[in-house]
């Protein structure tokens, strides 16, 4: 396997993407994305110089919307599914910073 | 000998945009109202939701970045900024990295040392996020989503600032160009313009940078030049002690004057932008670029020149009311209407700014119209009414907009220009006071002050002071 | 005959014709599930009440001739990652255990202008990612065709449903090739619009570049049908493309006389099964007896198509998928006192091993130093695969090739190799990355009696000419 995924790596994207793994997680996401990445190195092969990035299929660009109020109040929809709430407001726990 | 030290300053400005909608959604701006009653699935992150630009969001950016002598990107993209916080409901935020829409500006301050131009790196779209409030009674924290979404302007300087005073002129004249735009009302108090004061010193005479940090948390001019001045010291001391300066975000809390880090070890800084597949490109045409050009409008300098030409009036007046757009298009409305530029500057001037500070107010937070201060005007030129109830007039005008004229009419503040009630009157304040008729028959000139003062207030200030003036001395 | 055996498009004429009802058609829907369900799983949420009471509603307003659609008062089952006003969508995923959506998305609310009527929401590989079903968490699906093997994936419940009769047609969402792979497992036509034709308002993104939502369908017919219906341009997804050529059903003529089908050699090398490659030349050859013009070329870059794929929808997915946090919606961790554990807790315990798995992968591609490297790199592969099929279609109106290696494997054998199940997607990936149409039409089984399904690709916006194609070969091998 030629990436080899240090514990930092997976303890830095488990901080980056909000995860937390046990150590027997963390074991196999070290060998899955090691794994992963050397299949993505195959595009390595290919020449890709003075090749635009393509991020859209298609050229469309400029769709707008008009600065026009189309919403009212709908914060009852909007907190139904809350797990916490009070006070017309979601509810969380407090950070320490 | 002891080090002398230079301060470098680039500064991070936010600038929250006067549309009626958020930048992605149709949900309102305004400002307050009841917690997530301006929200819908876009600005909440409902799954399945989706964003779709605003245009006059775009618009308003041009015209800044025009003001500002920037280059126009005219294929823009928006990316994501990706890190959680719970006033972010998408945990990312749209923003542009790769393709900001302006680049490469300056402004032009004045300093002691003359005119000084700060460049402009960048000025970038984003959406702002909610807000977040500690409930103490739960040890939680509750979020609102009212400002998740309403659309910012980041505008990024070089660090080509060395002191506060600078800062603040940098700060001043990009909120002239943004409010004469009328593209945000640029209140620091209440947020909707931000300053983050990125700050590093070196030893004067060096040419490298030296560690910056970044301050957060200033919303007023004057927390801006304490914490310059704290944050200046604080690396000094560092420095002086062989110690280094760490790059950190930092916290100005302004009522102990000092300043703490913000990060926290979950924090790792790593925003992993990406260009928002939900969202397609910008395209600013040649046309499209010209028809925002063509739209600009007269900006400050412009407008004091202009004033100075057309008007007579103190360059003074001209300074206080160009620095605001609301009051100078106040007093050029009024003007267009009484075409009295001088009377008009000077009821701006002097009641105006009295009242503004009394009730400590800004400028752009006057309501009173153009036809009712010209109308006040007019009833003044035409003697209708006198000055003293003129500006009681004024003030309730001030603060209910009443049109001047019902006013005047309804609580019947005309002066009595009736001659035989006038002189009925004075009559009998001379006979009531003959100490006073004796003292101004005995050479006393101020005496009359005061017979003046018993008649306007037996007339209950409806009588033109100078009439009555003229009537006292004939009869004496 | 059963009422279950008819089309959707079928049905419809038969309600309107006044020899059944919606409610009529409901009910046997709801009876077979009631027969089969518990073998095959197709739901995550079955609406019984609800979906008798609007097919109540439907036939009324059938019968005061309101509604007049070609699916007026048919029964469909919708994938758990298209929102539903109301109605629980869970992307078969823990941590939208509890989510019920209050507004329906865009390509649903045009079905129902039909008159469709919604029976539940199918069971899925959780968020799309998987090709076997295999990944709900709530449990697998069987494949009806033979309940040792999967549907495959991710629409497998949507496609089960479909050859299990448990409903007439359904949605699904293709982001990899989740609606055509399943389609092909389990013997129904599925399709892949071009992107940006369907809405993906109200679909719960995976990899917001390449998701499209489409039909899984007992025919060629109704496969046109629906489409029509759902297809529109929809001013609330910036990424929804104003077509005026929408009119499908038009292209349901059986005639592929001069069309030009090109076969990529690259399609049929190592790795397929011998069973599909026969079933599928064999599908070639027919339409070359209807007059289609049928040569073989090399389309290239065929095996860099995987690796470009899973960067670009890991990238999106793991930013896509931020926003379930526990805090606006869905599971929330149990005494999680601070914030940021509450946050790891909550997407720990609410995502599955696949759905971390592409979510860690994806933030470590655009993570900080391997951007470029990565990402950026995937996105200008992409486009050089998007320039091998715009050099494919100069020369030919539809590829045809299979859509999977394989039959559908068995229940529990593809989750050990992640990089083995990827490889399945092998034919259909491609499609999605370049934005292309492409469709799966039954073509024949192997041995085991398991459902071999074709692939038909075409260029941007020529739906019509796979429509066309498809139609064709159906009528001929009826």
């Amino acid at each position: 396997m030629a990436n080899v995924i240090s514990d930092e790596t997976i303890e830095y994207v488990g901080i980056l993407a909000k995860l937390e793994l046990s150590d027997e997680e963390k074991e196999q996401a070290k060998k899955d994305m090691g794994s992963m990445l050397d299949y993505i190195d195959k595009l390595g092969e290919l020449d890709t110089t003075g090749i635009e990035p393509m991020s859209h299929v298609f050229s469309v660009q400029n769709v707008f919307r008009e600065d026009v109020v189309t919403n009212g109040d709908d914060s009852e929809n909007i907190l139904k599914n809350a797990p916490g709430e009070k006070d017309n407001m979601f509810m969380v726990p407090k950070t320490f910073e | 000998m002891a080090k002398q030290y230079e301060t470098v300053i680039g500064l991070e400005v936010h600038v929250e945009l006067a549309t009626k909608t958020k930048i992605f959604c149709g949900c309102s701006t305004a400002f307050g109202g009841v917690p997530n009653t301006h929200t819908c699935p876009v600005c909440t992150g409902m799954p399945g939701s989706l964003p779709v630009l605003n245009k006059q969001v775009v618009e308003y950016a041009i015209g800044v970045g025009l003001a500002t002598n920037c280059k126009i990107t005219q294929y823009c993209k928006f990316d994501r900024k990706n890190y959680f916080y719970p006033d972010n409901p998408q945990n990312y935020q749209i923003s542009q990295l790769y393709l900001p829409i302006c680049r490469d500006g300056y402004v032009e301050i004045r300093t002691p040392e003359g005119d000084k131009k700060i460049g402009i790196h960048e000025i970038h779209m984003e959406e702002d996020a909610g807000k977040l409030i500690h409930d103490e009674w739960e040890d939680c924290s509750l979020v609102d989503y009212n400002r998740s979404g309403v659309p910012l302007i980041e505008i990024v300087s070089e660090p080509d600032m060395r002191s506060a005073d600078e800062v603040i002129a940098y700060l001043e004249k990009l909120r002239m160009f943004v409010q004469y735009l009328g593209a945000s009302d640029c209140k620091l108090q209440e947020g909707s313009m931000r300053a983050d004061v990125n700050l590093s010193v070196r030893e004067v005479g060096t040419t490298e940078f030296g560690t910056r940090t970044e301050m957060k948390n200033l919303n007023s001019f004057r927390a801006i030049a304490r914490a310059i001045e704290g944050e200046r010291t604080r690396q000094i001391d560092l420095l002086e002690s062989g110690e280094k300066v760490v790059q950190e975000t930092r916290r100005w809390d302004d009522s102990k004057e000092c300043s703490y880090p913000m990060r926290s070890k979950e924090d790792a800084q790593d925003y992993r932008y990406f260009p928002d597949p939900d969202l397609v490109p910008v395209h600013i045409s040649d046309e499209w670029l010209e028809s925002i050009r063509g739209k600009q409008p007269e900006f400050r300098e412009a407008k004091m020149e202009r004033y100075k030409r057309e008007y007579d009036i103190p360059e003074y007046d001209i300074e206080i009311i160009t620095g605001s757009k609301h009051l100078s298009d106040l007093f050029e409305a009024t003007v267009a209407i009484c075409s009295q530029p001088k009377k008009v500057s000077n009821w701006l001037m002097v009641e105006n700014l009295r009242l503004l500070k009394e009730r400590e107010m800004d400028p752009e937070d006057i309501r009173f119209s153009p036809e009712h201060l010209a109308a006040l005007i007019d009833l003044t030129e035409q003697k209708v009414i006198n000055s003293t109830v003129a500006k009681e007039v004024f003030e309730v005008m001030f603060d209910q907009d009443i049109d001047p004229v019902q006013y005047v009419e309804e609580k019947g503040l005309k002066t009595v220009n009736d001659e035989g009630a006038l002189r009925k009157t004075v009559e009998e304040v001379i006979a009531a006071n003959p100490q006073s008729v004796e003292d101004y028959r005995n050479g006393k000139e101020k005496a009359i002050g005061f017979l003046v003062g018993q008649t306007m207030k037996a007339m209950k200030g409806k009588a033109d002071p100078a009439s009555v003036n003229k009537l006292l001395k004939e009869l004496l | 005959m059963s009422i279950l055996s008819y089309t959707a498009v079928g049905l419809a004429k038969a309600i309107k014709a006044g020899e059944t009802t919606a409610v009529e058609a409901m009910q046997a829907v709801l009876d077979q599930i009631d027969r089969t369900e518990s073998e095959y799983h197709c739901y995550v949420t079955i609406d019984r009440e609800g979906a008798l009471k609007r097919a109540a509603e439907v036939q009324k307003q059938i019968e005061a001739s309101e509604l007049e659609g070609p699916l007026a008062g048919v029964p469909v089952a919708i994938k758990d990652n298209i929102c539903t006003e109301g109605m629980l969508t869970t992307c078969s995923s823990k941590i939208l255990e509890n989510f019920i959506p209050t507004y329906t998305a865009e390509a649903l609310c045009n079905l129902e202008k039909a008159g469709a009527v919604v029976i539940g929401k199918t069971n899925m590989d959780e968020f799309a990612m998987g090709s076997t079903t295999e990944t709900s968490h709530y449990g697998v699906t069987r494949n009806p065709r033979n309940t040792e093997h999967v549907p495959g994936g991710s629409s497998g419940g949507s496609a089960a449903a479909v050859a299990g009769e448990e409903c007439f047609f359904a949605l699904g969402s293709d982001t990899g090739g989740s609606i055509r792979q399943p389609a092909s497992y389990c013997g129904v036509v599925g399709m892949k619009p071009t992107y940006g034709t369907v809405s993906r308002y109200g679909l719960i993104a995976y990899g917001s570049s390449l998701d499209q939502i489409g039909p899984l369908s007992k025919d060629v017919t109704d496969c046109a049908t629906i489409l029509e219906v759902i297809a529109s341009y929809d001013t609330k997804d910036s990424t929804s493309m104003e077509r005026q050529d929408t009119d499908f059903t038009s292209a349901l003529v059986e005639d592929v006389e001069g069309m030009r089908i090109g076969i990529p050699r690259d399609y049929f090398g190592e790795g397929l099964d011998p069973e599909v490659k026969e079933a599928v030349l064999s599908a070639a050859e027919a339409l070359k007896s209807r007059g289609a013009v049928v040569e073989e070329f090399d389309l290239s870059l065929v095996e860099y198509a995987i690796p470009t794929y899973y960067t670009i929808a890991a990238a999106e997915a793991s930013s896509n998928l931020e926003r379930f946090d526990g805090i606006k919606y869905g599971y929330r961790a149990k005494d999680a006192e601070e914030l940021h554990t509450m946050y790891k807790r909550t997407r720990s315990e609410g995502f599955g091993p696949e759905v971390k798995r592409r979510i860690m992968l994806g933030s470590f591609v655009l993570s900080s130093g391997y951007y470029d490297a990565y990402y950026l790199k995937a996105l200008r592969v992409k486009a050089l695969i998007k320039k091998a099929f715009d050099d494919a279609f100069a020369k030919y109106d539809v590829i045809l090739g299979p859509v999977a290696p394989t039959t559908a494997p068995r229940l529990g054998e593809s989750l050990s190799d992640p990089i083995k199940m990827y490889l399945g997607d092998i034919y259909t990936i491609s499609v999605n990355l370049a934005g292309l149409p492409g469709i799966s039409v039954p073509c024949g089984q192997d041995k085991n009696g398991l459902p071999i399904g074709m692939q038909l690709i075409g260029d941007c916006f020529q739906e019509k000419k796979l429509i066309r194609t498809a139609y064709t070969f159906e009528q001929t091998t009826r």
